[in-house]
C-alpha cells in the first residue's frame, strides 16, 4: 500500500502540479500563496497517502491546497483586514467526497504561460518562472541546470513575482489581435529551455537532458491548449532535434556533430511524430520561423548521410528564414548549405557578409575553414580552426577541432 | 505658469531618508494645497515595477526595467487610468514619441492598502 501512495504522489506531481497551481493562482491571484499552499498539500499527501491513497489524487491535492490557502487568507485577514475575514467565511469548506476531478476544473495553464512569459519580465525571469510554476521544477534544479547560484535564482523569482503583483501584469490569455506579438515570446522561452538542455556548453549532461525533456513537455502542453501552426512547428522542431540525441554524444560524453553522427542511432519514433506534426502545421499555410526550422531539421533527419542531404532545399529554406527572422547566424547556416551544394562563389559572399557580426562565434570559423579547404587554401583553413580552438569552451569540441587541423 | 517638480532619490538606500518622511510629505502637501500651489502629485512604485515601450519600424518592443538611456531626456507625462499593465502598455504605445523615444510606465503607489 505504501508504495502505491508514493507512486501516485510522484505521478500526481509530474502530471498535475502545473494544472493545480494554475487553478490556485487563478482563484487567489497570488503566486506565493498558491505555491506555498500546494507545497503544503504535497507535504500532507506524503504523510497521508502511503496509509490511505486517495481515489482522485489531483482533486485531493487541489481541495486540500485550496483549504490551506483559505485558512492562511483568514489568518492574515484576522490580523490586518477584518473585512476580508468575512469574505473568506463565504467559501464553504469542500467535503472530501466533493473533490473535483482535475479534468473538470477549468484549465488555467494557458493564462499562466502568458503571465510567466510576459514581455515586461526579463527573459531570464520568464524562463525561471515557467520552469518553476508550469514544469514544477525546484529552485535547486533550475539553478543547477542554468549553472547559477540558487540564491540568485530565488531572488530573480521573487522579483518577478513582485513585479507581476505590483505592476499589475494580468492573469489572462492575450486577445487574438495581440497574439502575434505575445506568442513568439512564449515559444522563445520554450526553445531557449530546450537549447539550454541540448547545447551543453557547460554543466552536467544529466540535468541538461532533463531540461530538453521539460521543453518538449511544455511544447506539447502549449500545443494541446492553443492550436496554432507555429506552436506545432516548434513541437516538430524540438522532436526532430531530440531524435538525434542518442547519437549526439559518445560513451565519454563527447559531443558528436551532425556530420559525424551514426544515423542508425536516431530515434525513428520521435522522427515520425515530428514529421506528423510538421505536415499538419504546414496545412494551415502560415509558415513561420519554427515551421521553417522544423522543415530544415526534417530534411537533415531524412537524409541517409551528410553527403546525400538535400542541401539546395535546405539553402532555400534558410533563405526563407532570413526573410522572416533576419539574423547573421541564419545567414551563416545558409552559407554552409550553399557551400555543400558546391556554389563556392555564393558561399564566399554570404560568409564575408557576416564576418564582422560573428567575429566571436565559433561555428563561423569552422564554416570559413571548410570554405578555405575547398578552395585549396589550407593555411587560411588552419588559421580559422586555430581561432575556433581558442573560442572553444569544452574539451570534446577542442579534440574535434584539433583532429580537423591534423586532417588538413 | 505651471511647473512640474520631479522627485529623484536613491531607492536602493532608503536609510538615507528619515523614518517620518511620509508624515513630512503629508505636511508639505497640505501646505501647498493651502497656498493654492498644488495641482496633482503621487508617489511611484519602485523601479522594479517599471516597463519601457518603444516602437521601431512599426513593431512594439516591451522591455523589463526603468528608462536608462542617457541620450534621451524627459519630455512630458500622462497620468493614465488603466485596468492592468497590458492596458497601460497598449494605451502608452499610442503616445507619438514612442516611435522616436521611450515611454516608461510605472504604477502609482496607492497608500492605505
Amino acid at each position: 500500500m505504501a508504495t502505491d501512495g508514493n507512486a501516485s504522489l510522484i505521478r500526481a506531481y509530474r502530471a498535475d502540479h502545473g494544472r493545480i497551481l494554475a487553478a490556485l493562482i487563478g482563484q487567489f491571484r497570488d503566486f506565493d500563496l498558491a505555491e506555498d499552499a500546494l507545497a503544503e498539500a504535497f507535504g500532507r499527501a506524503a504523510e497521508l497517502w502511503p496509509k490511505d491513497p486517495p481515489r482522485n489524487p489531483a482533486g485531493w491535492l487541489l481541495t486540500v491546497a485550496r483549504n490551506i490557502a483559505l485558512d492562511w487568507v483568514r489568518k492574515t485577514a484576522r490580523r490586518n483586514r477584518p473585512d476580508l475575514l468575512a469574505a473568506a467565511a463565504d467559501f464553504a469548506t469542500p467535503q472530501p467526497e466533493a473533490e473535483p476531478r482535475i479534468d473538470e476544473v477549468a484549465d488555467d495553464r494557458l493564462r499562466l504561460i502568458f503571465t510567466c512569459c510576459h514581455p515586461a519580465l526579463s527573459q531570464e525571469a520568464q524562463v525561471a518562472l515557467t520552469l518553476k510554476t508550469l514544469a514544477g521544477l525546484t529552485v535547486t534544479e533550475i539553478a543547477r541546470a542554468f549553472v547559477i547560484a540558487p540564491g540568485a535564482l530565488a531572488r530573480r523569482l521573487t522579483r518577478a513575482k513582485a513585479k507581476i503583483r505590483d505592476a499589475g501584469i494580468p492573469y489572462q490569455v492575450p486577445q487574438a489581435r495581440d497574439l502575434p506579438e505575445r506568442l513568439p515570446q512564449v515559444l522563445a522561452v520554450i526553445y531557449l529551455i530546450y537549447n539550454e538542455g541540448y547545447a551543453a556548453t557547460e554543466g552536467r549532461d544529466l540535468t541538461r537532458a532533463d531540461l530538453a525533456e521539460e521543453a518538449i513537455r511544455l511544447a506539447r502542453l502549449l500545443h494541446g491548449l492553443l492550436p496554432d501552426p507555429e506552436v506545432q512547428g516548434l513541437l516538430a522542431l524540438l522532436l526532430h532535434h531530440d531524435a538525434r540525441r542518442p547519437a549526439r554524444s559518445d560513451a565519454a560524453s563527447a559531443v558528436i556533430t551532425l556530420e559525424n553522427q551514426d544515423r542508425r542511432k536516431w530515434d525513428r519514433t520521435r522522427m515520425a511524430e515530428a514529421r506528423g506534426h510538421l505536415l499538419r502545421a504546414l496545412e494551415a499555410r502560415r509558415p513561420g520561423p519554427y515551421q521553417i526550422q522544423a522543415a530544415i531539421s526534417a530534411l537533415h533527419n531524412e537524409a541517409p548521410s551528410w553527403g546525400e542531404t538535400d542541401w539546395s532545399q535546405i539553402a532555400g529554406l534558410y533563405a526563407a528564414l532570413e526573410v522572416q527572422a533576419p539574423n547573421p547566424v541564419v545567414t551563416l547556416n545558409r552559407a554552409v548549405a550553399v557551400l555543400e551544394t558546391g556554389a563556392l562563389e555564393t558561399a564566399t559572399n554570404l560568409i564575408a557578409s557576416v564576418a564582422e557580426a560573428l567575429q566571436d562565434y565559433l561555428p563561423f570559423y569552422i564554416a570559413r575553414a571548410e570554405l578555405h579547404r575547398r578552395r585549396a587554401a589550407p593555411k587560411a583553413a588552419r588559421a580559422d580552426l586555430t581561432r575556433a580552438v581558442a573560442l572553444s569552451r569544452n574539451a570534446a569540441e577542442t579534440d574535434f577541432l584539433t583532429a580537423r587541423i591534423a586532417a588538413l | 505658469m505651471q511647473y512640474i517638480a520631479l522627485i529623484y532619490w536613491d531607492e536602493a538606500s532608503p536609510e538615507h531618508v528619515p523614518e517620518d518622511v511620509i508624515e513630512q510629505y503629508g505636511v508639505y502637501t497640505q501646505d501647498i494645497i493651502a497656498r493654492g500651489k498644488f495641482k496633482a502629485g503621487d508617489a511611484l512604485q519602485p523601479t522594479d515595477t517599471a516597463t519601457c515601450i518603444r516602437i521601431r519600424d512599426g513593431k512594439r518592443r516591451v522591455i523589463d526595467g526603468p528608462f536608462a538611456e542617457t541620450k534621451e531626456q524627459l519630455g512630458g507625462y500622462y497620468l493614465l487610468e488603466c485596468d492592468n499593465l497590458d492596458d497601460a502598455i497598449e494605451t502608452a504605445a499610442g503616445i507619438p514619441t514612442a516611435k522616436y523615444g521611450t515611454i516608461e510606465v510605472r504604477p502609482i503607489r496607492i497608500y492605505g492598502d
